[in-house]
C-alpha cells in the first residue's frame, strides 16, 4: 500500500503545490486537501503548507484554524497523526494550540527571502528522523512574519524536553528568541518550522541543494515501517 | 440631481458638461458629440474621457509603434500578437507562453505601496486573461537619486508593494532592474512584467461573441478608488501647483487577486467561457467597450447590478472606478451555473451584468433607464490619433559632442584599482540583494534562476524540463545620448542576457517610459527609441508581442531620460544546461567574447568617477549580437562553459567581480595585446560577454568562436581569493563584497 500524504490548501495557500511535489518526489502518494472537506481521504500525514491563507487577515494562521479540515485535522494530530506545519503552516499550528509560542512580523519590518543555515536539533521526531542531531542543512527562508515568541518558562521547557527542532545559524534572520526556527511537539508527531524544505528537495531548483527531502523521506519511513 | 439618461441628453444639448477637466480637449469632445449626434451623457462623457486619455488610446504613440507591426519578423512562433491583453509564443511541446511589461509610474509616485502593488496585480490579471497560468514577475524599477530623501520615501514603498502583492499571490519574482539617476527624481518608473504559460489550445481572447451570452462581472466588488486614475494621472504631468491626487491611486487586495487566479484557471479548465477581460485602467468601461468592439459590437449591460463596495457611487463612478482584482467574462447561459458554482467555491462573487445583443451598440441600463447608447468601436479603438510635432532638440549635437573619451583616466595603478572599488560600490552597480531579498523566488518550485543572475529562468515542464527565461533592460542614459541607439541597445543587452543563460530568445516585450508628447524634442526621442527598436527586432528576429507606453513622465519643463525598457523572453528545452553567472570552479578559464573599443559614452565610469553624460552610446551591431547568442546558447547546450556573464554598464570588472562573488572564487586577469588596463575594465563595449570554460573544453570551445568568426580572448583564469589584474594590482574578494555589498542597505535599511 501507498503512502498518502495530504497537503491542505486554503484560500491564499501559496506552496501547496510545492508541497505536492516534494511528497511525490520523495516517493509518496501527495493527496491534495480542501479547507471545506473535513473528510481527511485515509491520508497518513498532514503538510500545511506556505503561503497566505485568508490573506494573513486578522493574524497569520488565525482564521484557518478555524477551518472545517482544520477540526479534523486538530483531533488526529493529537491521537498521533504526525503533521509538518511550514511557514503559514507552522503559524496556524501555534494558531491552533498544536505547538506553543506565537509568530510576530521580523524584527526588521521586512520580508525575507534567502537561503538559510539551519542546524537540526532533534532528530528523532515524525519528519527530522533521516537527519542526524546536529547536522546543518540549508533550505531557503521566506516570511514576513517569522519572529517566534514565547514566554521564557515555555521557552525553557522547549529546550529541556529537546523540543526545539531547528535553530537558525549565521545569523538569526528574523529575531526569533533564542534563534528557534522550527519545534515540535512532546510526541515527535506534530512539526512547525518557519523555512521551506519543499523548496529543497531538486538539485537544479530554488538554492539548488536537497536538504529539505529529508522531512519528507523521515515520514515515508516512518509510516512505511510503521 | 436627475439621471443623466440619454433621452435627458438629446432633450438638454446646450448643459455645460466638465470635458476639461476629464482632460479631453476640446475638439476631442467636438469629435464626441459628432459620433452621437448629441452631447453625450454624463456616464459616456466618463467612458470616452478615460478610453481616450493617453494611457488607453495610445493617441500620441500610435503612429509610431505601427511599426512594430510593419516591421515584423517572420516569426513562426507568434501565436497572438500586439493588440491582445498580451501577446503570445509557441515555446514548443504544445505550450504557449504570454508575457508583457507595464508601468505603473506615476501612482507610485503618489503612492508607493499601493502604486506598485496594483501594477503587479494588473499585469498579472492581464497575462490570466490570455488564459495563462503567471508563473513569474520581473520588475525593472528606477529611482531618483540613491541618496536623495525623497527616494527613501519613494523605493521602500514600491519594493514593500511589489514584495507585499506578489509575495501574497504566489509568484516567484526572478529579475528586474534597480537604476538611479536624478533625472527620475518626482518621476520614478515601476514597471512590472509577468509571464504566463499554458496549452495553445487554450489561448483566450477579449471578445464577446454570440448573441444572447452572459456578461459576468466577477470577483472585488466595485469601490470608489482609482476612479479617473487613468485619465487624471496617467496622462497628466505632475504640477506643483494642484492638490495631491492620492484618492486616484487604486488600493490592492492580494488576497483576493490569488483566488481570482485559482478560481479564473478552473473556469478555464472547464472551458467555460467565450471571451474575456480584466479590468484594469478605465475599468468597466474598458472591459466593456473593448469585450463589444472586438466582438459583434452589441452588448447591453444593467449597471445598477454591480455589486459595490459604497452603495452612494454614481453610475459614472461606476463606470470609472478601478477598483482592483475585477474581471469580465463572456459566458454562454448553460455554462452560467458552473460558472457561478466555481466562483462560490473559491468565494469570489459574481454577477450577471448583461448580455451580448445582435446589435451595434453598447447599451448601458441604469434601474432602467439608458444612459449609455455607443458604438462600442468609437470607444475602444477609434480614439483620436495625432501626429504629434517632433524635433531633434537643439541640444542633441551638443551633448554627443561632449566626448567621455577625453575625460581623465586613471594615471596609476592605485587609481585604477580605487576607481575599480568606487565603480562596484556605486548605487546602480551595487548588489541589490537588499531590495531582491524583500521578494520570493522559489515560490512555485520552478525557479532555476534568479537574480542576480542575468536572465531569470523557471522550470515549465517537471518531465521535459523545457523552461522560459526572460531578462529586461534598458539604459536611459545611453539613450539620452541618442535614443535610436540607445534602444537597440536596450534590446541587445536584454537579448545577450537571455542567451548568456543558456535559452533562445523568441520575442519581446517594451515599456517605452518618456516625457511629455506636446514636447516635440520628447516627441522625437520616442520617434527615435520605437523606429531603432523596430529596426533592432527586424534584425534579430525577434518581434514585438505587445508592452506599454508611459508619457507625460516629467515635472515641469524637464523630462526624465528617454527610457526604453525592452524584456525578452527566451525558451531553453533542457533547464539543466542553463548557465549561471558564478565563477564556481578554480582552474577554469575566462574568455572574453567579442571587440572591446574605447567607448566610455554613457558608461558607468563615466557617471562614477566624473558624473559625466556626453559622447555617443557604444556602437550596435545586432548580427554581432546574433552571433554571439548563438555561441552562447550552443557552449552551453554541449557543455563547453560552466558560467557566462554579459558586459555592460561597468564593462568587464563589473561583470568579474560579479561572476567572482556569486561563485566565491577569485579571478586572475591579463590585459589582451592592444588593449590598456583602463578600456579592457571599464568600456562598455556592446556584443561582449565573459565565459568560464573548463579546461578539458579549451579547445573544442575556441575552435568553435574560431569557425564562426567569434573573437574570443583569453584574458585570465578562476584562482584564489582575489580579483587581481596582473602587472597592475589586486582586491581580495572579501574588500570588494564590502563594497558591493553595503552600499544599498547602508543608504535604505
Amino acid at each position: 500500500m501507498t503512502t498518502r500524504i495530504g497537503v491542505v490548501t486554503f484560500p491564499g495557500t501559496l506552496d501547496d503545490r510545492d508541497a505536492l511535489r516534494a511528497v511525490r518526489v520523495a516517493g509518496a502518494e501527495p493527496v491534495p486537501l480542501w479547507h471545506r472537506d473535513k473528510d481527511l481521504h485515509q491520508v497518513d500525514a498532514v503538510v500545511l503548507a506556505g503561503g497566505f491563507s485568508y490573506g494573513d487577515y486578522l493574524r497569520a494562521g488565525a482564521i484557518s484554524r478555524f477551518s472545517p479540515v482544520m477540526e479534523t485535522i486538530i483531533e488526529q494530530a493529537k491521537a498521533g497523526m504526525p503533521v509538518l506545519g511550514i511557514c503559514n503552516g507552522f503559524q496556524i499550528l501555534t494558531e491552533a494550540h498544536l505547538l506553543p509560542g506565537a509568530m510576530l512580523r521580523n524584527n526588521h519590518l521586512h520580508f525575507i527571502c534567502r537561503d538559510q543555515k539551519l542546524r537540526v536539533e532533534n532528530a528523532q521526531t515524525s519528519w527530522t528522523a533521516d537527519y542526524s542531531a546536529g547536522q546543518e542543512i540549508s533550505v531557503p527562508l521566506k516570511n514576513m512574519d517569522g519572529r517566534y515568541v514565547a514566554d521564557e518558562r515555555t521557552l525553557d521547557e522547549l529546550e529541556a524536553e529537546g523540543r526545539v527542532a531547528f535553530r537558525y545559524l549565521d545569523g538569526n534572520p528574523n529575531g526569533s528568541l533564542r534563534d528557534i526556527a522550527g519545534i515540535t511537539n512532546a510526541a515527535g508527531n506534530v512539526v512547525g518550522l518557519m523555512p521551506h524544505p519543499e523548496h529543497a528537495v531538486e538539485p537544479l531548483i530554488g538554492t539548488g541543494g536537497t536538504d529539505g527531502l529529508g522531512f519528507f523521506t523521515s515520514i515515508l519511513k516512518k509510516l512505511v515501517t510503521a | 440631481m436627475t439621471l443623466d439618461t440619454v433621452k435627458h441628453a438629446t432633450e438638454t444639448p446646450d448643459v455645460e458638461q466638465p470635458w476639461a477637466e476629464l482632460g479631453l480637449k476640446e475638439d476631442e469632445y467636438a469629435r464626441i458629440r459628432e459620433i452621437l449626434g448629441r452631447r453625450p451623457t454624463g456616464a459616456e462623457l466618463a467612458m470616452y474621457s478615460v478610453m481616450w486619455s493617453e494611457h488607453c488610446s495610445y493617441k500620441s504613440s500610435k503612429v509610431h509603434l505601427k511599426q512594430f507591426g510593419e516591421k515584423t519578423p517572420e516569426n513562426d512562433a507568434m501565436l497572438v500578437g500586439i493588440g491582445e491583453n498580451a501577446g503570445v509564443v509557441d515555446v514548443g511541446q504544445g505550450y504557449a507562453v504570454t508575457f508583457k511589461v507595464e508601468s505603473h509610474n506615476h501612482p507610485s509616485y503618489i503612492e508607493p505601496y499601493q502604486g506598485a502593488a496594483t501594477g503587479v496585480g494588473g499585469i498579472v490579471r492581464d497575462i490570466l486573461a490570455m488564459g495563462a497560468r503567471p508563473v513569474a514577475v520581473v520588475d525593472p524599477l528606477r529611482f531618483g537619486a540613491a541618496d536623495h530623501p525623497d527616494t527613501r520615501r519613494v523605493l521602500p514603498g514600491v519594493v514593500a508593494g511589489i514584495g507585499g502583492y506578489g509575495n501574497c499571490l504566489g509568484l516567484p519574482n526572478i529579475g528586474g532592474e534597480v537604476v538611479f539617476d536624478s533625472c527620475y527624481q518626482g518621476n520614478p518608473l515601476v514597471n512590472a512584467g509577468c509571464i504566463g504559460v499554458m496549452k495553445h489550445e487554450d489561448i483566450h481572447l477579449a471578445k464577446a461573441s454570440g448573441p444572447g451570452n452572459k456578461v459576468i462581472l466577477y470577483g472585488a466588488r466595485t469601490g470608489g478608488d482609482g476612479i479617473g486614475g487613468v485619465s487624471v494621472l496617467a496622462s497628466e504631468t505632475f504640477d506643483d501647483t494642484k492638490p495631491t491626487k492620492r484618492p486616484a491611486v487604486q488600493v490592492g487586495d492580494p488576497f483576493q487577486e490569488k483566488l481570482l487566479i485559482e478560481c479564473t484557471l478552473e473556469i478555464f479548465k472547464e472551458k467555460l467561457v467565450a471571451g474575456i477581460q480584466d479590468l484594469g485602467g478605465a475599468g468597466l468601461s474598458c472591459a466593456t467597450s473593448e469585450l463589444a468592439s472586438a466582438g459583434s459590437g452589441g452588448m447591453r449591460v444593467e449597471l445598477d447590478t454591480v455589486p459595490l463596495r459604497d452603495a452612494t457611487l454614481s453610475p459614472e463612478e461606476i463606470l470609472m472606478s478601478e477598483s482592483q482584482e475585477r474581471m469580465c467574462a463572456i459566458v454562454a447561459p448553460e455554462y452560467v451555473d458552473r460558472f457561478m458554482e466555481i466562483c462560490e467555491k473559491w468565494d469570489v462573487i459574481a454577477t450577471v451584468i448583461g448580455e451580448v445583443t445582435d446589435g451595434e451598440r453598447l447599451e448601458i441600463f441604469w434601474h432602467g433607464e439608458q444612459i449609455v447608447d455607443v458604438p462600442p468601436r468609437t470607444v475602444a479603438h477609434e480614439g483620436p490619433v495625432y501626429n504629434r510635432p517632433y524635433a531633434r532638440p537643439e541640444w542633441q549635437d551638443a551633448l554627443q559632442a561632449d566626448d567621455a573619451g577625453k575625460l581623465p583616466r586613471p594615471a596609476s595603478a592605485e587609481e585604477l584599482r580605487a576607481q575599480v572599488l568606487q565603480l562596484v560600490a556605486h548605487p546602480n552597480q551595487a548588489s541589490k540583494a537588499w531590495i531582491t531579498d524583500q521578494y520570493d523566488r522559489f515560490v512555485q518550485g520552478n525557479t532555476v534562476l534568479a537574480q542576480p543572475e542575468d536572465a531569470g529562468m523557471v522550470r515549465i515542464d517537471e518531465e521535459s524540463n523545457l523552461g522560459v527565461a526572460m531578462a529586461t533592460d534598458g539604459n536611459g542614459r545611453y539613450a539620452k545620448l541618442d535614443p535610436y541607439t540607445g534602444a537597440q541597445l536596450a534590446l541587445a543587452e536584454a537579448y545577450r542576457n537571455v542567451a548568456a543563460s543558456g535559452a533562445r530568445p523568441l520575442a519581446i516585450s517594451d515599456c517605452l517610459n518618456f516625457g511629455s508628447p506636446e514636447d516635440p524634442a520628447v516627441m522625437w526621442q520616442f520617434a527615435e527609441a520605437t523606429r531603432g527598436l523596430a529596426d533592432g527586432c527586424f534584425q534579430l528576429g525577434t518581434p514585438v508581442t505587445g508592452g506599454n507606453v508611459s508619457l507625460y513622465n516629467q515635472t515641469g519643463e524637464v523630462a526624465i531620460h528617454p527610457t526604453p525598457v525592452v524584456a525578452v523572453l527566451g525558451v531553453i528545452d533542457d533547464v539543466n544546461r542553463r548557465t549561471p553567472i558564478a565563477f564556481a570552479e578554480e582552474g577554469q578559464l575566462l574568455y572574453l567574447l567579442g571587440d572591446t573599443r574605447e567607448e566610455f559614452g554613457g558608461s558607468a565610469w563615466s557617471e562614477v568617477v566624473h558624473q559625466h553624460l556626453g559622447g555617443l552610446p557604444p556602437a550596435v551591431d545586432l548580427d554581432r549580437e546574433k552571433l554571439l547568442g548563438e555561441i552562447l546558447i550552443s557552449a552551453s547546450r554541449d557543455g563547453m562553459i560552466d558560467a557566462a556573464h554579459d558586459l555592460s554598464d561597468g564593462g568587464l570588472v563589473q561583470a568579474v567581480v560579479e561572476s567572482c562573488l556569486r561563485g566565491g572564487k577569485g579571478a586572475r586577469l591579463v590585459v589582451p595585446d592592444g588593449l590598456d588596463a583602463f578600456t579592457f575594465l571599464f568600456s562598455e563595449s556592446a556584443g561582449r560577454a565573459v565565459v568560464a570554460v573548463p579546461r578539458s573544453e579549451e579547445l573544442r570551445f575556441t575552435d568553435m568562436c574560431g569557425a564562426r568568426g567569434l573573437p574570443a580572448t583569453r584574458i585570465g583564469v578562476v584562482d584564489g581569493t582575489e580579483v587581481e589584474v596582473q602587472g597592475s594590482f589586486s582586491v581580495p574578494l572579501e574588500e570588494l563584497r564590502a563594497a558591493h555589498e553595503a552600499t544599498i542597505p547602508g543608504l535604505l535599511a
